[in-house]
């Protein structure tokens, strides 16, 4: 409502003060979008940009105190590093002018007077940055420091931008009709895919899984700091506030109301469906898998939150939180991969389940899923865009972190392991002062 | 009766905890202890600014053992601790005049357990 006060203020302005006529208004009108569009992309890019810090609070809350100032380093860096790459390559493989959908090849190295190049850039980089952090929480408390900042390097450069031409660039992906708002496939999945092939190439952190004969079975190792991990996700679930509703690309679309309305419900019921299934599982409300629930429903309801009703969000989120505390258990005990945070499955795992979701409970005139008589065709096109980003980012994280690992290594010692990565690889502590217990 | 003081690299306590317990030893008591041998610290860097750090963290591991249980201690936490770089810590060995039970004021080698 206010947005049209205001037009209309400003058409009164443009007759009276220079005489009616239509180019003014129609300038007018334009000037006024463009306005809104600038201060609303950028306000959200910078939401987006906070996501980082949500990250790191998650990602240090969850693991030991010994590792603090690693996590910090990573989180820090792969958004550092991420985003000079994203100025060089990633922006130009992603939007540049496309070659047969496949990727695009234009705008190197940006520059020069277009404005809105720029705060397309602003916006777009804050998502790269955030498929490239994920990985961090999966790969917590072994990896070398300097192989995770060569990986964040290609994955900005290179493998993030190319399947998100294929969705958010006018790739092929998106020419069939692939429908993801804000990234359910395009950022988390990505993320959650690397954060699979680098965990599986790294091996689980030592102590956690031990094995007496053919019995493995799973240690714990428990999060330092679960206040930190919930200011984590408070941060995240404000930040997606601009993810979502910004990913409207447009500051004078009303759906960016709906989006983060479906965006709230949907995480609140993640938060809820992950407590649930804790409580029966575990016999009590488990507090680090309810926060992992609340971000499995941003996740769940990224890709489909414009195009679905307040009530769908809410189903989604509920499965996501279901989903989250089966894939973390089932990751964990079943294949006996070491992921301290739970970023595959909810990256991962509620990616493509917020994905499919738009092939379900999309109902718009464009967008129509099978529970809304669209019948399979959505869904069909939606399992297709899963399944080949899949299939791109395992290939090409597999191949990255192969060759790290052969030429570079991937894992520290075990001594620098066990004494820490904020002594061993930053010779800092995190917690000067307090006594920390580091034999774990 | 035996009171056997070790103090070990923080990292190794897991290890020497495993030796530990392949030779049935399941009595411990562990503290974080700060301490300086041999070595006389390290230095390192803070901000770009040295630092010299004269106190290294240590765990200090305190056992008390019958007469018989005293060579496979001291084995379990060399098999445990060493690993032949200066700072792997020491350990000492105490005579103990008594030793009772607080719960039911047993005495002796048999409160010792």
């Amino acid at each position: 409502m206010k947005s049209r006060i205001v037009v209309m203020i400003l058409i009164l302005l443009a007759c009276t003060l220079s005489g009616i006529g239509a180019d003014e208004i129609s300038s007018a009108i334009t000037l006024h979008q463009d306005s809104f569009d600038m201060i609303w992309l950028l306000v959200a890019g910078s939401l987006v940009f906070f996501m980082q810090a949500g990250f790191a609070m998650v990602e240090i809350g969850l693991t030991r105190a010994k590792n603090a100032g690693n996590i910090i380093m990573k989180n820090l860096m792969d958004f550092c590093a991420g985003s000079l790459m994203f100025w060089m390559f990633g922006w130009a493989l992603m939007y540049g002018e496309s070659v047969n959908g496949l990727f695009g090849f234009s705008q190197f190295f940006i520059g020069g007077n277009d404005m809105v190049l720029f705060r397309n850039w602003m916006f777009q980089v804050v998502f790269a940055a955030t498929a490239a952090t994920i990985v961090s929480g999966a790969m917590a408390e072994r990896t070398k420091f300097s192989a995770y900042l060569i990986y964040s390097i290609f994955i900005s450069a290179l493998i993030y931008p190319i399947s998100g031409h294929w969705i958010w660039g006018g790739g092929w992906l998106s020419r069939i009709g692939f429908f993801d708002f804000a990234g359910s496939t395009v950022v988390h999945s990505v993320g959650g895919w690397a954060s699979l092939v680098g965990t599986m190439a790294l091996g689980p952190r030592i102590g956690k899984y031990v094995s007496q004969g053919s019995v493995v079975t799973s240690k714990p190792i428990l999060g330092h700091n679960l206040p930190l991990a919930c200011l984590g996700v408070f941060i995240l679930w404000f930040g997606w506030y601009g993810f979502n509703p910004g990913s409207t690309l447009s500051g004078t679309d009303p759906t960016m109301a709906l989006v983060a309305t479906t965006t709230t419900l949907s995480a609140s019921a993640g938060a809820i469906g992950a407590m649930i299934v804790s409580w029966i599982k575990f016999k009590k409300p488990d507090v680090s898998m309810s926060l992992n629930g609340a971000l499995a429903g941003l996740v769940g309801i990224t890709a489909s939150t414009a195009v679905v009703s307040p009530l769908s969000a809410i189903i989604i989120g509920l499965i996501s939180g279901f989903i989250v505390v089966f894939s973390i258990e089932f990751i964990d005990k079943i294949l006996h991969i070491d992921d301290p945070v739970g970023a595959i499955s909810v990256h991962g795992i509620c990616g493509v389940w917020g994905t499919l979701a738009v092939g379900l409970f999309g109902n718009t005139t464009h967008i129509k899923g099978l529970f809304f008589g669209g019948g399979f065709k959505q869904l069909g096109i939606q399992f297709l865009g899963v399944v080949t980003v899949g299939v791109w980012v395992m290939a090409t994280t597999g191949i990255l972190f192969a060759i790290i690992k052969k030429s570079h290594g991937l894992r520290v010692s075990k001594h620098e392991e066990l004494a820490g990565l904020d002594l061993a690889e930053h010779s800092t502590e995190s917690y000067s002062g307090f006594q920390i217990f580091t034999n774990m | 009766m035996k009171l056997i003081v070790a103090y070990i690299q923080p990292e190794k306590l897991n290890d020497v905890k495993q030796e530990l317990y392949r030779r049935e030893i399941f009595k411990i008591s562990v503290s974080n202890s700060l301490g300086c041998g041999q070595q006389k610290g390290y230095k390192k860097v803070y901000r770009g600014v040295d630092i010299e750090v004269n106190l290294l963290k240590k765990v200090r591991i305190e056992i008390a053992v019958n007469d018989a249980f005293v060579e496979p201690t001291i084995e379990a936490i060399l098999d445990g601790a060493q690993t032949s770089v200066i700072g792997d810590g020491k350990i000492f060995v105490l005579p103990i005049e008594q030793c009772i039970r607080i719960r039911n004021r047993e005495n002796g080698p048999q409160a010792i357990g």
